[in-house]
């Protein structure tokens, strides 16, 4: 075996016997992981129903009541307030006082009776998807079963023909529409990140503050040896953790995975290595494992905040963009979604597996460049 | 009164059988100047004692020496290789025992040496660590971890990974602080046995009769280097005089004379006392009234603690 790779191996031999000695740590890389995505997973799964709604009929017919009273049926929509004027309907959905807002037009009847394409919309709070999602699904049924008792005879619409009218979402705040199966995805993202990013930036520092780096460094092992064999064995964590997440959200959430496994892989492994190489190099300009700390979660807050997860990352301002733009999750984010749940290609990814690879080279470097040989 | 120069090797600068030829070694750490123009030279299969008081910038040294801490100035030569630009080759042939316990405590013994083998791309490994094992006695408790090993075994320990790949230089920063007696005889025997073989070693140490055991010593105060040679050479240059007082209680004298003229340093031993100077008219002056019954006075050569205090007294505190 040559020089580079005996030393790594011995780096990495010893990180991961004292692994498995670090009973704490060992818990936090199993356990976090489940926690988390039942914990985030119970918000998700909640199923929120009497919802606060606004309506404005401008058509009072007989099909009106009907809807109204098969959306009430559907236990998701509570009619808060009937108002005269859409500019009053938008005014109580933005001061947060209806979810949702649903609006007949006057010439629905008319339309319906002809078959000339019948509507009727519905304006949605999508801030939080976890809250709107489910009752806009049950907007879907809505269309062929509403009217089916009004509806007959010579009214009824053609056999196998489309439904008599088309149900019209407008999502408010929220066009992404995070919906609570891509927030499993995104958990992926934030998970790998608090767990990789904070064991690996203690990875120096405990050295340091044990003593043992005066030893480590009177060898001769050199900066990158000590860097690969000290995240070596952490890539295999963060796979084990991607594998736990994934496996559960499939099981408990059913998360979709579409395919796109080639983008997902390859995005995986960069995102790993990224997150352990940013670890690392937190741990060579802490001075204290408490410093490293800190500075991990300055670096968790955004990577939560801006990078997509949290908040549609298109209606961020132009500032959160360009931080969020710099933090590996979103590049991951975008990835996961677009390859896992969407099944894109490799095509669709690039962007974003570029943006991975130049921040993995660019923490890398830093990271080599800021270890010290030195003690001083 | 003058500090005894040190001969800083002069005469030694340059020779070729030194395995530790550097000169004029400075490092500052925030503005404090804990070593100042530092030269020391140790020729190859000595064993050099470095002994001065807490602070005074034995383990800086020994760092610099190991390039473990970058010399703000100095040059000079360690194991014939530029000590300063060629440490990765220097740290390959030297062996370095910290004061502080420094293997991983949460790794086993065995663990511990293995590192240390791949690390230093050794070849058998497997039969070094068993031999290191064997000789250190630890055979049946190689999977016990470090940590919970006693002060002394951990300073076994410590020196069978400094030793496990055969440097041909040793630095050993207080090796036995808090060693038993037994332990530290059967460490330095060890220590003479590896010189035998021609390694150097410069070791650090608080403790008068190691320093004896060296075969030179090199004395250092606040950051200076002040004395040089062997144990004898050392005593013989700072010019104390010392004289030894016998007979009941005769340790009781030592208030009394500590103080007066002619006498810088009294030291009790037990029941005798050790009064020294550098005048030797003022020291007998000092000393004249006592010598009556039931005491009894003679003149010994300075024991090398006598003439310690005496150069720490008298250098500078450039700290202060
Ligand atoms: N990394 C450092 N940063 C700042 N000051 C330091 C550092 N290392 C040592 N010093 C200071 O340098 C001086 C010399 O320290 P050093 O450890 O070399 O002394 P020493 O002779 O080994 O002492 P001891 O016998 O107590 O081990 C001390 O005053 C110490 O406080
Ligand atoms: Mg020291």
């Amino acid at each position: 075996m040559n020089g580079f790779l005996l030393r790594t191996f011995a780096v990495l031999a010893k990180e991961f016997t004292q692994l498995t000695r670090d009973r704490l740590t060992y818990a936090m890389i199993l356990v976090l992981p489940i926690v988390q995505l039942l914990l985030f997973g119970y918000a998700i799964n909640n199923d929120p129903k009497h919802l606060p709604t606004a309506v404005l009929v401008q058509d009072q017919g007989r099909f009106s009541r009907s809807i109204l009273s098969a959306l009430k049926q559907t236990d998701y929509f509570d009619f808060c307030q009937t108002v005269r004027s859409p500019s009053e309907l938008d005014r109580l959905v933005e001061n947060g006082q209806a979810q949702f807002a649903l609006t007949i037009p006057a010439d629905f009847s008319r339309r319906l009776v002809r078959h000339d394409k019948a509507q009727i919309l519905v304006e949605a709070d999508a801030t939080d998807p976890a809250a709107t999602g489910n009752a806009l699904a049950a907007l879907a049924t809505l269309p062929t079963q509403a009217l089916s008792h009004d509806l007959a005879g010579a009214l009824a619409p053609p056999p196998g023909g489309a439904p008599p009218f088309e149900v019209v979402v407008h999502r408010r705040y929220n066009p992404e529409n995070i919906t609570a199966v891509n927030i499993v995805p995104g958990l992926l993202g934030v998970i790998l990140s608090m767990t990789l990013v904070m064991m690996t930036s203690l990875a120096v520092t405990r050295e340091r503050e044990r003593g043992t780096m005066e030893s480590l460094l009177a060898t001769p092992v050199r900066p990158i040896e000590v860097m690969v064999g000290k995240l070596a064995p952490y890539v295999i964590v963060g796979l084990v953790q991607a594998g736990i997440i994934l496996l559960l959200a499939r099981a408990l959430f059913d998360v979709p995975m579409v395919g796109g496994w080639t983008a997902f892989v390859l995005g995986l492994f960069l995102f790993i290595v990224g997150s352990l190489a940013l670890g690392f190099l937190i741990s060579t300009v802490a001075k204290t494992q408490l410093q490293a700390m800190q500075m991990s979660f300055f670096y968790i807050m955004p990577s939560i905040l801006l990078s997509g997860f949290m908040f549609p990352f298109a209606g961020m301002p132009k500032w959160a963009q360009a931080i969020g733009s710099a933090i590996p999750v979103t590049h991951f984010l975008r990835i996961v979604r677009g390859s896992l749940l969407k099944g894109e290609g490799l095509d669709g990814s690039l962007p974003s597996l570029m943006s991975l690879t130049l921040f993995v080279t660019i923490a890398t470097g830093l990271a080599l460049a800021r270890y010290n040989t030195r003690l001083d | 009164m003058t500090v005894p120069a040190p001969p800083p090797d002069r005469e030694t600068a340059g020779r070729s059988d030194l395995a530790i030829d550097v000169r004029g070694l400075n490092k500052s750490f925030g503005g404090r100047h804990v070593v100042q123009d530092v030269s020391l030279g140790v020729a190859a299969g000595r064993i050099c004692g470095f002994l001065g008081p807490n602070g005074s910038g034995k383990t800086t040294t020994l760092r610099m020496i190991c390039g473990l801490l970058s010399a703000d100035s100095g040059e000079g030569s360690v194991l014939g290789l530029d000590f300063r630009r060629q440490s990765e080759a220097v740290k390959r042939q030297t062996g370095y025992m910290t004061q502080k316990f420094s293997l991983y405590e949460d790794l086993s013994i065995e663990e511990n040496l293995k590192f240390v083998a791949r690390v230093y791309g050794l070849d058998r490994r497997r039969e070094r660590v068993r031999e290191s094992l064997e000789r250190l006695g630890l055979t049946n408790r190689r999977a016990q971890l470090a940590g919970s090993l006693s002060g002394g075994w951990k300073q076994r320990l410590a020196l069978a990974a400094a030793t496990l790949h055969e440097p041909r230089l040793l630095l050993l920063d207080e090796p036995t602080a808090g060693v038993d007696p037994k332990a530290r005889r059967d460490f330095w025997d060890e220590i003479h046995a590896l010189a035998a073989q021609g390694l150097t070693v410069l070791v650090s140490t608080h403790y008068m009769d190691e320093a004896e055991r060296c075969h030179e010593i090199a004395y250092i105060v606040y950051g200076r280097l002040i004395a040089r040679g062997t144990a004898e050479e050392v005593i013989a240059g700072s010019h104390l005089v010392t004289f030894l007082a016998e007979g009941p209680r005769a340790d009781r004298l030592g208030h009394e004379l500590a103080g007066k003229p002619g006498v810088l340093d009294v030291a009790p031993f037990g029941q005798s006392l050790h009064v020294s100077g550098v005048d030797r008219a003022a020291l007998e002056a000092a000393i004249a009234p006592f010598r009556r019954e039931p005491f009894h006075w003679r003149e010994v050569a300075p024991s090398l603690e006598d003439v310690f205090i005496r150069l720490m007294d008298q250098a500078p505190d450039n700290f202060a």
